[in-house]
């Protein structure tokens, strides 16, 4: 079994302690809301798009550790990204935190992302760390109703 | 007999006291390991583990008795019948029901309770009618309850609670009216541990005509439950939180109050004769319990009831005060966490958060060091919102928990602590 610290690693407890864009976008075009029923974690994520581009992203909320260094660390990566780059990075990192994608062997776009790839020695905690990313795609993707991971 | 053996270890000789390591070697999967450490299995309010009695009855009943109940003149099917029956027997001593016909099998709580919703909602609860339940309710004793005042068009309404956990009794006597039908009510919370007062709920739920639901999915395993002292019209409550298997679980009704009310399901087992011109059901306790029921888990159940009989519910209660007393104190004074639920009638239960750290990553923590505990909103979201906590940790206790298994529990959130830095 893994040593636990490879999950709570430093970064991710800093994300967590002080997320970045934690914020409500005033901004923003789109807003789409996610759930984790499981342990209640919720989870606001504001857009604003300029065209097909994430020009500012934000998001508010409550949530464990994972899902929040997680949502933090997502907004940082999509910032700026184009709505195909960012599908491709939601495809990876579920991908990866599901153990269906090994970062150290295939070619990915994930950079720092990868810090989280310690979830999925945690099975229970994969939802955790992909409601961000879960909501995110359902914001691409303009859809009205809330996200759940059930 | 092996089961007479073991009962007889747990009791320790011209002693009042447990003898908890005697206990333990009833239990084979409190030995395991779990990531490398010794399991400590501080989830028992989720479910309790099952001792070696149970699991040799439920072998037992497959290598040499099984058959189906009710329905065949061959030995098997009259052996299986009779521990079928011989098992709510049991059940009606345990819970001192005055008949063993108001002993209604069912798959667990969660069925007792939606039995109650359809069967005594469908006759006795109508447009503009009431039901009452309290602001700490699980799941099951709210949502089947919402459905029904949906369906019929009647209201729910909620005893408020203070912020220790403890009901708010006296504002029950100005909800009560003329329309209330029911008062469905949990006996001991899942999410705070609250001991409610339901003796002093039923006298005055009955000074007004109205009758009363026990949820007892947590009270059973922990206090002595009389259902004709308490005088509650109905109780309901899970085997497998008293040491029994999972899918079985038992509804009490008064005679009175189950003959009154339609069947809940149709099928075979439940009526006395069919024909495409009527159907006539058949009597107590078979008129709700349709198709073939758990055989194995009612007979499990049974040998359940009698090991904790065997030990004594007021001596395994005395135990868990002790170590919910101490699990208070130790847990409760290390700095940063906060008890939730604080009534002064507890029992079992030990929920808590943590300055700063989500209870999600509490869990985490403590699983790798072996220590099972229950992180999330235990069912009872309105209880979390309440608090304003979106969930909680819990550790919640049994006869066979130590106090040393608390300590190993306090190191762990010490060690939460530190990787939280
Ligand atoms: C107070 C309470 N009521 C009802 C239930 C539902 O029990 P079951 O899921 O066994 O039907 C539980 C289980 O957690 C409970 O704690």
């Amino acid at each position: 079994m893994s040593d636990i610290s490879e999950l709570y690693q430093q970064v991710i407890l800093d994300h967590n302690k002080k997320p970045r864009n934690f914020r409500k976008l005033e901004s923003a075009n789109r807003e789409q809301e996610g759930y984790n029923p499981l342990c209640g974690d919720q989870l606001t994520l504001y857009l604003e798009m300029d065209g097909k581009v994430i020009k500012d992203i934000g998001f508010q909320g409550s949530g464990c550790a994972i899902s929040k260094a997680s949502a933090s660390m997502m907004t940082a990566a999509v910032k700026g990204k184009t709505k195909d780059e960012a599908e491709v990075l939601f495809d990876e990192f579920h991908r990866m935190v599901k153990g269906e994608l090994d970062p150290e062997k295939e070619e990915n776009h994930l950079g720092r992302l990868t810090i989280l790839s310690g979830v999925r020695e945690y099975p229970a905690r994969v939802k955790c760390a992909s409601l961000s990313w879960h909501t995110l795609h359902a914001a691409l993707e303009n859809k009205d109703e809330a996200v759940s991971t059930e | 007999m092996q089961a007479q053996h073991e009962i007889e270890n747990a009791m320790p000789a011209a002693s009042d006291k447990l003898n908890i390591e005697s206990i333990r070697r009833d239990f084979p999967i409190l030995n395991l390991k779990v990531h490398g450490r010794q399991l400590v299995y501080l989830d028992n309010a989720a479910t309790t583990q099952k001792p070696q009695v149970v699991l040799d009855a439920i072998q037992r009943y497959y290598t040499e008795q099984n058959s189906n109940v009710h329905r065949g003149v061959h030995y098997l099917s009259q052996l299986a019948t009779r521990e079928y029956e011989g098992a709510r027997v049991k059940i009606q001593r345990f819970i001192n029901a005055a008949e063993s016909h108001e002993v209604i099998f069912t798959h667990g709580a969660t069925e007792g309770i939606n039995l109650i919703a359809s069967s005594y909602g469908r006759k006795f609860v109508h447009e503009g009618d009431e039901v009452i339940i309290s602001a700490m309710e699980h799941h099951s004793n709210i949502v089947p309850w919402q459905m029904l005042c949906e369906q019929v068009g009647a209201k729910l309404r909620i005893i408020p609670i203070n912020e220790k956990g403890e009901l708010l009794i006296d504002d029950l006597e100005a909800m009560i009216n003329a329309r209330t039908r029911l008062i469905a009510l949990v006996h001991l919370s899942n999410a705070l541990g609250t001991i409610n007062p339901v003796k002093r709920v039923i006298d005055i739920a009955h000074s007004h005509d109205v009758p009363v639901l026990l949820d007892g999915a947590q009270a059973t395993s922990h206090l002595k439950i009389d259902v004709q002292e308490l005088d509650c019209d109905f109780y309901v409550f899970s085997g497998h939180k008293v040491c029994g298997p999972t899918g079985i679980g038992v509804l009490y009704g008064k005679s009175q109050w189950l003959e009154s009310m339609p069947p809940f399901m149709g099928g075979g087992d439940m009526i006395s004769s069919v024909s495409f011109e009527k159907t006539t059901y058949n009597s107590l306790p078979y008129k709700f319990e349709a198709g073939t029921p758990n055989i194995e888990g009612a007979i499990g159940l049974g040998v359940a009831l009698d090991y904790l009989t065997g030990i004594g519910i007021d001596r395994i209660a005395e135990y868990e005060n002790e170590l919910l007393d101490y699990a208070t104190e130790v847990i409760g004074s290390i700095p940063g966490v906060k008890l939730i639920g604080t009534a002064r009638e507890k029992s079992s239960v030990l929920s808590f958060t943590l300055e700063n750290i989500h209870p999600h990553d509490i869990g985490t923590i403590l699983d790798q060091e072996g220590i099972a505990i229950r992180a999330g909103h235990h069912c009872a979201q309105p209880v979390m919102k309440f608090f304003n906590v979106p969930a909680t940790a819990r550790a919640s206790f049994s006869f066979y928990n130590t106090k040393q298994e608390i300590d190993t529990l306090a190191e762990g959130i010490q060690r939460v602590i530190e990787v939280f830095g």
